[in-house]
């Protein structure tokens, strides 16, 4: 038996030992968020501090004198001399008037290495362009080498100048004292597709492929994805049928994405013979691979529309249809938005199945419908991010938050969409 | 010791016979609720159970939940523009029986019903029936409000809507002005029509509820307890309102409330255990009950 006094002694006893607990479960959450949001600012620190450079573009401004004899060449507007003639040499030559002692083969090689290998392909356009500056001096801008590039961007860090000779280093240390090579925003990054040089390449092409590719996922994913969970969910008679297709639509969610590329290359292109590369064939791809996870949370989010309402609406006549479409779509939206986003952001940010389907391949136009080649961001990244050349490092890096940026938004649209829709209901 | 004779008519089929077999657990509580030496003999009802002029002609009807038989032979008519209550305690099946009379059972799979159900003379329950119709013409309101999450004015405007009961806009807007004035809603809600219906009080959306059934003129408004989330005064204002429908409206009430019962309806129905113990007049039913099970559950020994 126990007296009131002592019991109250217990209680507070006891209240001890539970508030104690609860402080030691309160811990437990937030050392669980620290960590998340700890590794979450490693990986932005890493990312940004690689790739903030490649939003920076070095250039080398020159005067250039289009010299015809220099060039072998005296009608810039016959198409078989511009084929056959020498643009490096104006370059070479305009720096030469910086560095007058480099004469020299070895130098000469040297020199032609500051700009970026596209740049004797630059004057060849403008020349194309505008066949009457043959024999004047212009002022023209060339992107500079990668290698100079970083060297420039790094300034200071050993690791980054060893693909540059002393003698460049030098140099360019010295155009850039003055003026002749600077930075400025990489605006070539964000109108160009993909290049072998790394000054000369571009997300633009990419980001267009993904934004084709999403589209049409989005498209036959959402309309398919809830059509098939308003079937099961208040049609479907349940039946092993329905068990069946039920248990097989929660498989596929669970399938290895690198699956549904083979099977878009075997059904898409090898059946139906479509090209490869295309956006239409990598979005119903992921499609495919993201119905599951559309049907699944459609079909939650139709669950949890409370019964009452169903009763409501059945009670006052309304067909199965109407109960359906006034009532139990509007009220699941959100839900089934919520779902889409997470499946559309795992499409975006899906590489392996495109990979088979060839939207791998190097693609340096930009795309310009669902029919034409073109890469995605993540396989460009994938792509940059195994390239030989320093400057492709950043611009895989910068290319990361391109696509983060891309995701952002497009999840902020579709929280602003469903915000919209739950206001109205 | 009680005996309960759950004889099963001779006019049904065999295999009827085979699903009908009571759960243990049920015969149990039924020895534990009823009091000694009661018979309830299936499918006959004291009092006057029939009417001249059925709008329900209901005849031997039986619900099974898959192998549980939740209705036991029923017989009854609800007369033109009455108000009948159903009692009983928790589980008689009332509830049940009254979701009958709109078809409100089908959308439960394992629900099974036999017997015949007429509504003016027509089979409730025939194949070709649509169920949409009899629902226009038989209304409901529920235990819980629940008003559609929209605008006060769209609740009310949602059935004259699907039914294409209004052409024009001033159809559409005269009919929601009467439904609320009839619901005794109108001078709180005319100035914010706009409003969002979850945004009223319990009273106000059960109102609502009732004006919402009864702007698609339905002939019959069945009620599943609706007051039964209500406070006293909010309930107060329910049973006035039964009483203005009752002279347009065949109302039906399922209420775990006698005192509700004895109010608002002119007939009474007690229900216990699936079977129609007894009907009659509502001041007979409360004053000189004939069965003695229902003199017990009004009395208050057990429901």
């Amino acid at each position: 038996m126990t007296n009131p006094s002592s019991q109250a002694e217990l209680v507070r006893r006891s209240l001890k030992r539970r508030y104690r607990k609860e402080r030691r479960f309160r811990f437990y959450g937030v050392a669980a968020i620290s960590i998340a949001l700890f590794s979450l600012v490693i990986l932005f620190t890493d990312i940004i501090s690689k790739g903030y450079t490649g939003f920076i573009k070095t250039t080398v401004t020159l005067e250039v004198h289009l010299d015809g004899e220099l060039m072998y060449l005296n009608d810039a507007s016959d198409p078989d001399q511009i084929a056959m003639a020498d643009f490096q040499a104006p370059i070479i030559k305009a720096l030469q008037g910086y560095f007058p002692q480099a004469t020299s083969r070895a130098d000469k090689r040297e020199l032609s290495r500051m700009t970026g290998s596209y740049a004797s392909n630059q004057v060849r356009d403008l020349l194309k362009e505008n066949p009457d500056w043959l024999g004047s001096t212009r002022t023209i801008e060339f992107p500079a080498h990668d290698t100079v590039s970083v060297y420039v961007k790094h300034a200071g860090d050993p690791g980054y100048s060893i693909r540059l000779t002393e003698q460049q280093q030098r140099w360019t240390d010295e155009l850039l004292s003055k003026g002749v090579i600077d930075t400025g925003f990489n605006d070539v990054f964000f109108s160009r597709g993909d290049s072998r040089e790394p000054s000369n390449a571009g997300i633009l092409g990419a980001l267009i492929g993904s934004l084709l590719t999403m589209g049409v996922t989005l498209i036959i994913a959402f309309p398919v994805g809830v059509a098939a969970a308003v079937y099961l969910e208040e049609f479907a008679p349940s039946n092993r049928l329905t068990d069946f297709i039920e248990v097989n639509i929660n498989n596929l969610a669970a399938v290895p994405s690198i699956i549904f590329g083979l099977l878009g290359l075997a059904v898409f292109i090898g059946l139906f013979g479509m090209p490869r590369s295309v956006p239409v064939v990598g979005g119903l791809v992921l499609a495919l691979m993201t119905l599951p996870t559309i049907i699944i949370s459609s079909r939650a989010a139709i669950k949890s529309v409370p019964p009452s309402i169903r009763e409501a609406a059945e009670g006052i006549g309304a067909s199965k249809m109407q109960v359906v479409l006034h009532h139990v779509l509007p009220l699941a939206m959100p839900g089934m938005l919520t779902g889409s986003i997470i499946g559309m952001a795992q499409a975006l940010g899906e590489t392996a199945p495109l990979l088979l389907i060839g939207m791998v391949a190097f693609i340096v136009e930009i795309p310009e419908g669902f029919f034409s080649s073109a890469t995605v961001l993540p396989v460009q990244i994938f792509i940059w991010a195994g390239s030989a050349e320093q400057g492709f490092v950043e611009l895989a890096s910068a290319g990361i938050m391109v696509l983060l940026a891309f995701l952002i938004t497009m999840n902020a649209f579709a929280i602003w969409l469903r915000k919209r829709l739950e206001r109205r209901w | 010791m009680s005996v309960i004779s759950d004889t099963i008519s001779s006019s049904m089929n065999p295999t009827v016979m085979k699903e009908t077999k009571m759960p243990e657990s049920d015969s149990t509580k039924a020895k534990i609720e009823r009091p000694a030496d009661t018979v309830i003999e299936e499918g006959k009802t004291v009092g006057i159970p029939f009417s001249d002029d059925p709008k329900f002609k209901l005849r031997d009807v039986n619900v099974f939940y898959g192998e549980t038989r939740a209705i036991k032979n029923i017989s009854l008519d609800i007369a033109r523009n009455e108000v009948i209550a159903f009692i009983g305690p928790s589980g008689c099946g009332k509830s049940t029986f009254l979701r009958c009379l709109n078809r409100m059972n089908d959308s439960i799979e394992s629900c099974r019903i036999k017997g015949s159900l007429l509504l003016d003379g027509q089979n409730i329950y025939d194949s070709k029936r649509d169920v949409v119709e009899l629902r226009a013409r038989v209304g409901m309101v529920f235990q819980k409000p629940n008003p559609f999450p929209k605008s006060i004015y769209d609740n009310v405007a949602y059935g004259p809507r699907i039914h294409g009961l209004a052409n024009r806009k001033s159809d559409l807007d005269d009919i929601v002005e009467n439904s609320l004035r009839k619901a005794g809603l109108w001078n709180e809600v005319r100035d914010r029509l706009d409003a969002m219906a979850t945004g009223m009080s319990g009273g106000q959306q059960q109102r609502l509820c009732i004006a919402r059934a009864i702007a698609v003129s339905p002939e019959v408004v069945l009620m599943d307890e609706p007051c039964s989330a209500l406070d006293p005064i909010a309930t107060a204002r329910i049973e006035e309102l039964i009483a203005e429908l009752s002279e347009s409206y065949t109302i039906v009430i399922v209420t775990h409330s006698m005192q509700q019962a004895a109010r608002v309806s002119n007939r009474t129905a007690y229900f216990h255990l699936g079977h129609l113990v007894e009907v009659n007049d509502t001041s007979k039913v409360f004053t000189t009950p004939e069965h003695e099970l229902t003199e017990s559950y009004i009395t208050g020994r057990f429901g």
